[in-house]
Order: C-alpha cells, then structure tokens, then sequence
C-alpha cells in the first residue's frame, strides 16, 4: 500500500535530512539550472532572433540560421555530452584545464550552458516568427515618423513581437524546465535524481516518482500562471494580444 | 585527440557495431511513431467525442505527459511496468520485460500524448462549412471522417507529424540512461573503450546533425509544397 511517511524519515543519503529535505534540495537544483538556462537562452536567442529577421538577409542572417540549424538538430543529451567532454579538450590547453579543474560546480555550469544554448536555437525562431508577423506596414510606418532600424526595433517592433509570443514562449519556459532533467547523466543532482535515489534506498520507487511528477506538474502550473498574469499586465490597452490591430 | 588515423581505425572496428545501434534508434523511433501514431488518433477522438468522461480522459492523459520530464517517464515504466503485467496477469511476481520492450513501450504512450495534440489541430482545422455539407450530402459519422475531413485533415498535419517524428528520433537517445544499445550509447561505450572519447562524441553528434538536417529541410519542402 501507499505510504508517505518514508518522506518524513532521516535520509540514508544526507546527515540529519529527511527524504523530503533531499527531494526539495533537488527541486531548488532543477529551478536554479531551469532559471540559469532560460536567462541565457533569452539573452542569446533574441538579439540572434532580431538579426534573422533584419531585412535584405545578409551574411549575419545566414551565420545565425546556421547556428539554429546546428542546436535544433542535435539531441540535446550529445550537446550536453559535447560542452562537458569534448569542447575543454578542443579549446586552448589553459582553457580546457580550467574547464576541466578549476571551474566550480561543472555540472550545474555545463547544463546551463547546454541547456541555454539549446533553448536559445528556439527563441531565435520565436522572436523571428514574432517579428516576421507584424506584417510591413508597422516597420513602414516607422520609417516614415523618421525611425532608423535600431528605434523600430526598439520602439515599434519589438514590444510588439514580444507581446505576441508570449503563448509559445511558456511553452519554452515549460519545456526548459523539463530538460533540465537530462543533467543527471552528468552528474547534476536534480529533482529526478534524488528521485531515483531515495527508490534506490527506500524502495518507495511508486511514490518518490509520484511526488517528482507532483513537484513537476506543480511547479509549470506556476510559471505558466506566473507568465499569463505578466502577459495580462503588459497587454496594451485597446489592443488584442498586445497589437494594434 | 590523437591522430587522425588512429580514431579511424577505431571507427572501422567499431562500424558493426555503431551501425547496429543507428539500426536499433531507427527501429525505436518507427516503432513508437507507428504506435504514438494510432494511440494519438484514438485520444484525438476522444478529445472531440464531446462526451464528458472521454474529453476528461483525453485531456487529462495529454496534460500530464506535456508536464513531465520524458526522462522521469522513462524511469517510472522501466519500474512501473513489471507491476502492471503482474497485476493484469495475475502472476506471483513482477513480471521483467527488459529495458528494450520497456522503452518502446514508453516512447509509445508518451509521444502519443504529443500526436494527439496535433491530429486534433490538424482534425480541427478542417473548416467548419466541409462537415455541414458532408452532413447535407447524408453522409453517415464513419464516412465524413473518411471521405471528408481525414484526406483534408492528414494531409496538414504531415509536415508537423514528420517533425515530431524528427524530435523523437533526437530523444530515443535518451535511453542511454537504461543502458540501451542505441546509436548514442554504443558511440559513447567505444569511446571509453578506445580512449577516443573526443572522436566518438563529435562522430555521433555529425551523424545525428546530417539525419535530423536533412530530414527536416525534406519536412520543410513538403510543408511548401501543399496548397
């Protein structure tokens, strides 16, 4: 029968911690890798997102479709592998050996990295489709009040664009959560981790699962919550989705 | 990195079994999206049944699965299953099944619960006008679906089921963590084995770069190519 109390009981694993210390301990790692990635991820994938959709194309463009071709196209445990295993024995010798030896926490900043790398490939085609949608006539527009492309981006399209991909981007923000699960294969000790770990010692595998479901499910509730009541706050007065229509 | 030949020969002694493993990721990905395919269909169904207890069902089975980690899912039916064919057998004990049928069997359930979301996108986009003039014509429930909205609805969402398919090809390397012979696992297991780790890695992540790339620029043309 189901039985929780286990929960409760000091940990095998930690000193003086119950399993249910051990599990939060492990949620605060899947929020801290989920919140370092996802910043990462915005601060790379919409500046690339506003390049790929400069018009005339152009060198840049094609260097950042490239860079999405590459991220979206790789399962995300081989880039994972690649940043940890691979990329410190191809950078300059010092580099590598800080890389390997010297940077603190590798696993936490590894995953982050490739996590954040990966997720930014899919802001980029957000903020390209976002921008893409506004339809000429905004950036026109804009032009004509005497705008340069920096002020049209910045003024005009942007908070716009931004507005409209709200909806897809929680689904990114879900999705960056969930991901960050694949840092148990190296070594990152996350919410599915301590999971399997505390079944390992309990024997408790059903409900230790279930409360890492639970923990889960929960958790993208709120930021799914969190991110309509932002999009509701930012929404333009007298517009629908945040556009001038 | 050592030379060039060497990681060469390494590749060559290992190439049965790098070939075994792309063969066995292939499998996976086909047998799940072949099986995620037909459960997905009947929860899309469920989903547009518009009885309570299915539209509950449907709903229920496709918010949880978008909700948990395909990893923790992988780990819950490596544990779950031999208790349920246990319980459905009525055996003495948990019934092992491996951890090859358990992943096919995971991939199967989880990704159905993504195809679902699709074929009901791809159901609901036929308009509105197409099934009230199949109902003028006195077509019955069975053939409006058949004559009328599924050659619409499939041939809309095969770009976005394709590209689902792509995804799940990406994640069937996932079961590295159940110690499969997949492509990724063998690559990573030669790896330790040669001490060409560096090699191996970059290897299979090529390969995987040229199948997914390739794959989804065809996804792309067919997209374009529909009226």
């Amino acid at each position: 029968m189901l039985d929780f109390s286990f929960l409760l009981e000091p940990a095998t694993l930690g000193v003086g911690q119950s399993n249910l210390d051990l599990m939060l301990a492990g949620w605060v790692n899947t929020l801290r890798a989920f919140a370092g990635a996802m910043f990462l991820a915005l601060a790379i994938g919409v500046p690339l997102g506003v390049i790929r959709s400069l018009p005339g194309g152009g060198w840049a463009s094609r260097l950042v479709a490239a860079y999405v071709e590459i991220f979206r196209n790789i399962p995300l445990l081989i880039q994972l592998f690649l940043w940890f295993f691979v990329v410190p024995e191809l950078v300059p010798e010092r580099l590598g050996w800080w890389l390997k030896r010297e940077l603190p926490q590798p696993e936490y900043w590894n995953l982050v990295f490739a996590l954040g790398i990966f997720m930014s490939a899919r802001v980029v085609e957000l903020t390209r489709a976002g921008i893409g949608s506004l339809g000429k006539g905004q950036s026109e527009a804009a032009t004509a009040l005497g705008l340069g492309t920096a002020d049209t981006y910045r003024f005009v399209l942007l908070p716009q664009a931004l507005r409209i991909v709200m909806p897809p981007l929680t689904t990114e923000f879900a999705n960056c959560l969930k991901a960050s699960s694949i840092g148990l294969t190296v070594g990152y000790i996350e919410i599915t981790q301590r999971a399997r770990e505390i079944s390992e010692q309990t024997f408790r595998t059903f409900e230790i699962f279930a409360v890492a479901t639970l923990g889960y499910f929960l958790t993208i509730a709120v930021i799914v919550l969190l991110l309509q009541v932002l999009e509701h706050a930012l929404r333009i007065p007298g517009t629908r989705m945040g556009v001038s229509q | 990195m050592n030379s060039f030949t060497t990681n060469l020969g390494a590749l060559w002694t290992g190439m049965p079994f790098l070939i075994n493993g792309l063969l066995f990721s292939i499998a996976l990905t086909l047998g799940a999206a072949t099986g995620g395919v037909i459960l997905g269909t009947l929860i899309a169904c469920m989903r547009l049944s518009g009885r309570r207890l299915l539209v509950g069902f449907a709903f229920g089975y496709v918010t949880l699965f978008r909700c948990v980690p395909l990893l923790l899912v992988i780990f819950w039916f490596y544990f779950l299953m031999p208790l349920v064919i246990q319980w459905l057998t009525g055996a003495r004990f948990p019934v092992p099944i491996g951890p090859v049928y358990s992943a096919f069997i995971t991939f199967t359930i989880f990704e159905a619960a993504y195809y679902s979301e699709i074929i009901r996108a791809g159901i609901q986009s036929v308009a509105r006008g197409q099934v009230e003039a199949a109902q003028a014509l006195r077509l019955s429930q069975v053939d409006t679906y058949r004559y009328i909205i599924l050659p619409q609805a499939i041939r809309r969402m095969l770009p976005v089921l394709l590209t689902q398919t792509i995804v799940l090809f990406q994640d069937s390397s996932l079961v590295y963590v159940l110690a499969l012979p997949d492509f990724f696992s063998v690559a990573s297991r030669l790896g330790q084995l040669s001490g060409e780790t560096t090699f191996f890695y970059l290897f299979v992540a090529l390969v995987f770069f040229l199948i997914c790339y390739s794959l989804s620029r065809a996804v792309r043309r067919l997209g374009r190519a529909q009226p």
